[in-house]
Parts: structure tokens; C-alpha cells; sequence
């Protein structure tokens, strides 16, 4: 016993560490055996459609799958005048051929984002297109004197390389001017900053209100006795148990001009007309608010639950008023209950598309929204991603600006 | 009671008839008469429910009197909030805030009274010198060991020099080495710093160790208030008897009373002389209560006034002493305590012997 624990002798030590090993090995297995399911899981359902869909964000689309020969030789080509005849044949060529293949309403439709007028120059081209040409370069120019211009190869080379940043850019208002400068979009098509302005704002003001209305609530459920508290905690937890469309729908008809609120203020003398409390932002502010306030309570009610009362006795007994002793011992030891319920209420309502799009107007609609307007009708992926992929980006780091705020005040000793 | 040796000092704390019930129906804290003086270091003993907590509670304003007064010197203290009182107290748990260090936690006393930063901070260190923690300042409370927190909990609750210290069970979560070498540690710090200090627990060694004077508390009632050895020896009633210390009890009856001293008749025929009990009389029922430290066996039983036989059941060897478990008439676990020198090694459980006792060991006590 003692040989095999003796520092001084290395060769016993090792064969020590080797037995260790061998009997942790099948512990690991056993660890990882019940994880790889749920890892496996998540990798094909999460993690991949997700990196899919970032990729969207800056892929060049279909011109390269379509007509690669094009695209190959307009990478090579400096952008002065026109490109050479051997460009003009290749795209005649492929052209032709994407009638086939089915690849020319994709391009198309990425070529219109440069220039709306593309899908139909394409389909004039096409009608006009003879079966064998000399000279491609004259042929084309003589169906559309459009073929001759350098600024229309000009857009289809910015489609040609695989990856682009024009999607990225426009979901912050941003494009790249005729040579190749960053600029901002016209003065009336600027939506985007603003759209995520809006989301930010809305998501931090439904935080701040779960947290000015849960803070206080989570307090009395944690100091009420057992009994009495499980009872609340079910009335807290009743919402989850009704679909978010239901609860949605009920604010519309609690809230509508001639609803339960609005018939209440008036009977009650309060107000003489009604007043408009859904279909705009406060209607979406009492409907999120609704929804996600149990995300603050629970986190806030858990850690509240372990702070034993004497903390605030033994200030008051040092002399603190109860309100400072309130404030200044009690509350710094909730801090990591706020964290959490602020960041998870904050997330959640930063992705929040149902709940506005129902009870919110035109003007207060999400990002999340936009999203699922260039998914589901205008079918550009580009954009969808590139939006979510934004969304994204200022999601995670608002997170680290606040994970470290909130590590400098809370380090409590373990 | 002997409680003439404190009337030269001045009384600091008066409980007057204080009463605390906390449904309406069942009173906790049952006509409460004390008075603490200045400098007095009184502990509050009695088992869990009986009332010693609460008292506390009330003296630190935490819990408000149902009925009578607390006075603080000639300040009738009931409508105080405990902000404004002006004690120090020591809780369980310590309850040190985990999100300041030792140093903050120290300090936060004085920033409620407004203290300037340089006094304060001068304040600090004198005291963290005194608990020999310099060097642990800028920890917080998690990474402290149980005495280390202990001191400093003891340090936040002296370092402004409050005129009253509680201290509720501050020992109950410490091993028993470390305990007993904090019960010296406040007793000294009382002693140097002429603390007065109200200190609750419900262990009697505790008690017996660092006190001035320990009231007994049982039922919302205080049972005897009394100096450590007072209460050992002169216990009021069978219960403070059986709580403070070892005990044997026979159960009997009062046949004769003479001054301070009676003869009492138990099991089937046996008689003892004893110390008579408050509030007892010839003829009446009593509980006997005999120390096992006074029982003597055998050869030193011899010529001792009350001689009787018992049949030894087991022995438990505890290093310096062994307890002698017997059967005697109306009690079959009555336990002698014999110095291991003195015991005769041939002994087996079963054999009979002689056990023996003065009649100035003996109380005769109540029957309840």
C-alpha cells in the first residue's frame, strides 16, 4: 500500500493513474452513451438548419449553379467597357440551356434584386435568341441594345462570386453604390434600423415591466408561508396551460373599443370615449407582458426562496432602516435571479412574431415579422437570414455586455 | 433566590409582566419577569418551544409584546423599531452578507450610523485586530471557515459599541472542539470589554460555562433564574433538575420535615434524609433528585447515613469516570458515577452492590 503511494516511486504511481483510468473509462461511456441522443438530436435539427440558414445570409444564389461558365469568366473581367466575346457566347449558350434545366426563374429573380427590369430583358433575350451565331456579342446587342451597356454586366458580376454581402447590408439600411462603396439606402426606403430599434425598445420595455411587476410578486411568494404560496404559484403558472393564440386572441376582445376594459373605464366615469388600447403598441405591451411574465417570476421566485430572512434582521439590528436594509442586503443577493429572468424574458420577447403581428399595428411590428414576410411571400432567403442573422449578432452581444456587467456585481463567494 | 449580588449594579433591562402569544389562544411567553444589569452576562436556557427565543425577539424588536413593558434603563422599549435600539445581535446562522466582505460587512454598522469613512475604517481594522483576522478582509463570508464567520459576526455586532449584545444560539452550528473554545473566547470578550449580553441556547454546558446568571425557561415560564452553581446544586424544581446536569429521580413521599431538611419515603420501604424543596410539606408527594457523582458504591459507601442494595446492570467506561447502570426500588436505571480509580475491577454485571448518599445530595423536589 504504502510503495504505491510513495512520490518516489514514479513507475508504481503511474500504474496507479493507468488503474485509475481504466476504471473511470467505462463511467465516461456510460456519460457520453446518455447524451449522444439528445447531441445527435440537436446537431440534425438545431445546429445544422441554423448554419444553413446563416450561410443563406451571404450566399450569392443561383447564378453560379445555373450558368457557371458565365459566372467564371465575368469574375476575370475588370468592369471597363464591355466583356470579351467569349463572355457573350458562354452566356448565350447557358442561357439557352437554363430553359431546360429550370434554372431561369432563380436567376431571374436574383437578377431583379439588381435591377427590376432583368427577368424581363431575360425572357426578350431568350424569345430572340437564334440557334447558332457568328458573333454572339452583336447578335445579343441587336435583340437588346441593354447587351451592349457595361452597367448591365456590371449587375450580373456582382452576382457571379459565391458569397455577397448585399443581403447583410440591406438589413441595416445599407448597400454598395455603382463602385462598390458602402452607402445608406435613399432617405424612403430606410426601414430596417428602425424596425430594429423598434424591436429592441419593445423588448426592453416588456423586460423592464416583467421586472417592475414580477420583483414585487416573486418577493411575496417567497416570504408567504408554503401553503399559500403553492396556491399562488399555480395561479402564476395558469397561463402556460392556455395555447399563446388563445391568450392572444382575448386580449384582442378585452381590449377592443367597445371591450370589457373599455365599457369599464367609461361606466367607471374615468374616460368618455374609448380609448384605443389594441391594434398599436400598448395593446402589444400588455399582451407580451402577459405572456412572458412567469419567465421572471419563477427564476426570481427560486433564488429569492434560498435568501434567508434574517439577512435583512441582522440589518435592521445594525441599525439600517427597513428599506435600506431592504435594498441594501436583500435585493444585491437577488441579483442573479434578475439576470436570469431579465435575460430570458428580454430573448424571448426580442424573437416575439405571433403576439405583435395579432394585437400590434403597422407600426409595431418586429423584426421577426420581416422575417417571416421574406420567408413565406416573397420567398427571399437571402434576406430572411441575413435579418435573423443580425437579430442574432445583437442578441448575443447585448448578452456578453450584460453577463459581464452583472459577473462584476455578483461575486458572491462560493 | 439568591439574587442579592447583582442589586449593586444598575439594572439595564426590565421585563415587566410580559406576555406573547402568537395565535390568541396559547400564550408562548407566560408572565416574563427579568431584570438584566449593566455589565451582566444572563443567558436564556430551555429546551426548543420554551419560549427563551421569542424573549429575545421581543428584547431586539423583532416581535412586539402581547402584553406588559420592556424597559431599557427608565425607556419603555415596546414602540422602539429594532433599528433604533441600539443592540448588537448575533443571529444562528450568523447571517454575514454574502455579497460584501468581511471588511463591509464590519463597516456596515457604522455607515448606518453615518460614522465619517476615516473613524469608521480605523474602527474596523481595531476590531478585526482584535478577532485576528487582518488578513481576511477582503474575503466574503463563503470562503471563511465556521469560526472565522462566527468572529465575524461577533466583530459587526460589537464594533459599535452597543450598549446590549444578543446572541441567539450563535454556537448551534460549530463541532464541539471549536465550541467550546468560542464559548471561552465571548466569555473573555465580556470580561475585557464589560459587555452586558443576553445569550440564548439551549445547551446547559454552554450555559453553565459563560453565564453570569442562567434562567431556565420551560412552558413560557422561567423555572429558576440562578447562578451557574445555584442551579446545580440548588435546583428549584424537578424539572430544572433534570435539565440542568445528570439526575437521578426516585419518586416518594414527604413523611417528616425538619428546618431545611425532611426525611422521604420511596419504592417499597426505603427512607432518605433529603434538602427540602420549595413548597413542600410533610405528607405531600415529591420527586427525589440525586447527582450520580454523589452516589457513592461499596467500601465508599460505608457510613454514609442512607445505605441501600441495587443490582448492577452494565457498565460504560468513559476514560477518567465509569457510569454504573442499576435496578434499585423505583428506579431501574439509576446511574452512579465512580472515578475509575476507585472502582473494583471483580464487578460483573448482575452481582449486588451497596450504594450510598448524604442527605445534603439529596433534593426533594417536586412531584410533577
Amino acid at each position: 500500500m504504502a510503495s504505491t503511494l510513495d512520490p518516489g516511486a514514479p513507475a508504481a504511481q503511474g500504474n496507479l493513474k493507468a488503474r485509475l483510468r481504466r476504471a473511470e473509462r467505462l463511467r465516461k461511456l456510460k456519460a457520453v452513451g446518455l447524451v449522444a441522443p439528445l447531441a445527435l438530436f440537436l446537431v440534425i435539427v438545431f445546429v445544422l438548419p441554423i448554419g444553413s440558414m446563416l450561410l443563406n445570409s451571404v450566399d450569392n444564389g443561383s447564378l453560379r449553379q445555373v450558368m457557371p461558365a458565365t459566372a467564371a469568366s465575368l469574375q476575370e473581367w475588370d468592369g471597363e467597357g464591355l466583356p470579351e466575346a467569349a463572355t457573350f457566347a458562354a452566356f448565350a449558350e447557358e442561357l439557352r440551356d437554363s430553359r431546360r434545366g429550370g434554372g431561369l426563374g432563380s436567376v431571374g429573380r436574383r437578377l431583379n434584386y439588381e435591377d427590376s427590369g432583368f427577368r424581363g430583358l431575360l425572357m426578350r433575350t431568350l424569345m430572340g435568341l437564334p440557334r447558332e451565331s457568328d458573333d454572339w456579342r452583336a447578335t445579343l446587342i441587336d435583340i437588346d441594345p441593354a447587351w451592349g451597356e457595361g452597367v448591365t454586366w456590371r449587375r450580373i458580376q456582382a452576382a457571379a462570386p459565391p458569397r455577397t454581402d448585399r443581403y447583410l447590408l440591406a438589413s441595416v439600411d445599407l448597400e454598395r453604390g455603382a463602385d462598390g462603396e458602402i452607402q445608406r439606402v435613399d432617405a424612403d426606403s430606410r426601414l430596417y434600423q428602425a424596425v430594429f430599434q423598434r424591436t429592441l425598445v419593445i423588448a426592453g420595455g416588456v423586460t423592464l415591466i416583467c421586472l417592475a411587476l414580477g420583483f414585487p410578486l416573486a418577493y411575496l411568494l417567497a416570504t408567504l408561508p408554503a401553503r399559500t404560496s403553492n396556491l399562488l404559484m399555480i395561479l402564476v403558472l395558469l397561463p402556460f396551460w392556455t395555447s399563446l393564440l388563445v391568450r392572444t386572441a382575448a386580449w384582442i376582445i378585452l381590449l377592443q373599443s367597445n371591450g370589457l376594459a373599455n365599457q369599464s373605464l367609461m361606466a367607471l366615469g374615468l374616460v368618455e370615449s374609448p380609448l384605443q388600447l389594441v391594434f398599436n403598441r400598448i395593446g402589444v405591451f400588455f399582451a407580451m407582458v402577459h405572456i412572458l411574465l412567469p419567465f421572471m417570476v419563477l427564476p426570481l421566485y427560486s433564488v429569492m426562496k434560498g435568501i434567508s430572512p434574517s439577512y435583512q434582521r441582522a440589518a435592521v439590528s445594525l441599525g439600517a432602516h427597513p428599506f435600506a436594509a431592504f435594498w441594501q442586503v436583500y435585493v444585491p443577493q437577488t441579483v442573479s435571479g434578475v439576470a436570469a429572468g431579465t435575460i430570458l424574458v428580454f430573448i424571448m420577447a426580442l424573437g416575439y412574431y405571433i403576439t405583435p403581428a395579432l394585437v400590434g399595428g403597422p407600426a409595431d411590428q418586429m423584426v421577426s415579422y420581416y422575417v417571416a414576410y421574406y420567408t413565406n411571400t416573397t420567398n427571399n432567403w437571402g434576406m430572411a437570414a441575413a435579418l435573423g442573422s443580425i437579430l442574432l449578432a445583437v442578441t448575443l452581444l447585448l448578452y456578453l455586455v450584460y453577463h459581464r456587467l452583472v459577473n462584476r456585481k455578483q461575486m458572491i463567494g462560493s | 433566590m439568591p439574587d442579592n449580588d447583582n442589586d449593586a449594579k444598575a439594572p439595564l433591562i426590565r421585563f415587566a409582566g410580559v406576555q406573547k402569544t402568537y395565535d390568541g389562544e396559547s400564550l408562548v411567553v407566560k408572565d416574563l419577569n427579568l431584570t438584566i444589569a449593566e455589565g451582566e452576562f444572563v443567558t436564556l436556557l430551555g429546551p426548543s418551544g420554551s419560549g427563551k427565543t421569542t424573549c429575545l425577539m421581543m428584547l431586539a424588536g423583532f416581535e412586539n409584546p402581547t402584553g406588559g413593558d420592556i424597559f431599557l434603563g427608565e425607556q419603555r422599549l415596546n414602540r422602539v423599531p429594532p433599528h433604533k435600539r441600539n443592540f448588537g445581535m448575533v443571529f444562528q446562522n450568523y447571517a454575514l452578507f454574502p455579497h460584501m466582505t468581511v471588511e463591509e460587512n464590519i463597516r456596515y454598522p457604522l455607515k448606518t450610523r453615518g460614522l465619517p469613512a476615516d473613524e469608521a475604517r480605523r474602527k474596523v481594522a481595531e476590531i478585526l485586530e482584535m478577532i485576528q483576522l487582518i488578513e481576511f478582509a477582503r474575503r466574503r463570508p463563503g470562503q471563511l471557515s465556521g469560526g472565522q464567520q462566527q468572529r465575524v459576526a461577533l466583530a459587526r455586532a460589537l464594533v459599535f459599541e452597543p450598549q446590549l449584545v444578543l446572541m441567539d444560539e450563535p454556537l448551534g452550528a460549530l463541532d464541539k472542539q471549536l465550541r467550546e473554545q468560542m464559548q471561552l473566547e465571548i466569555k473573555h470578550l465580556h470580561e475585557t470589554l464589560g459587555l452586558t449580553v443576553v445569550f440564548v441556547t439551549h445547551d446547559q454546558g454552554e450555559a453553565l460555562t459563560m453565564s453570569d446568571r442562567v434562567a431556565v425557561f420551560n412552558d413560557g415560564v422561567i423555572q429558576q433564574i440562578d447562578t451557574p452553581s445555584n442551579l446545580y446544586e440548588y435546583p428549584a424544581n424537578s424539572f430544572v433538575a433534570q435539565f440542568i446536569g445528570e439526575n437521578n429521580t426516585l419518586d416518594g413521599v414527604v413523611e417528616s420535615v425538619e428546618g431545611r431538611r425532611c426525611r422521604a419515603r420511596f419504592g417499597d420501604d426505603l427512607t432518605t434524609g433529603a434538602l427540602l424543596g420549595p413548597g413542600l410539606g410533610a405528607g405531600q408527594a415529591t420527586r427525589l433528585s440525586i447527582r450520580p457523582e454523589r452516589v457513592k458504591l461499596d467500601g465508599a459507601a460505608k457510613g454514609l447515613p442512607n445505605r441501600l442494595r441495587a443490582r448492577v446492570h452494565e457498565f460504560i467506561y468513559l476514560g477518567d469516570h465509569l457510569r454504573v447502570r442499576c435496578a434499585l426500588p423505583g428506579n431501574d436505571d439509576f446511574v452512579a458515577r465512580v472515578p475509575v480509580d476507585d472502582f473494583d475491577p471483580r464487578l460483573r454485571p448482575g452481582d449486588d452492590v451497596e450504594l450510598g448518599w448524604r442527605d445534603d445530595d439529596v433534593r426533594a423536589l417536586d412531584a410533577s
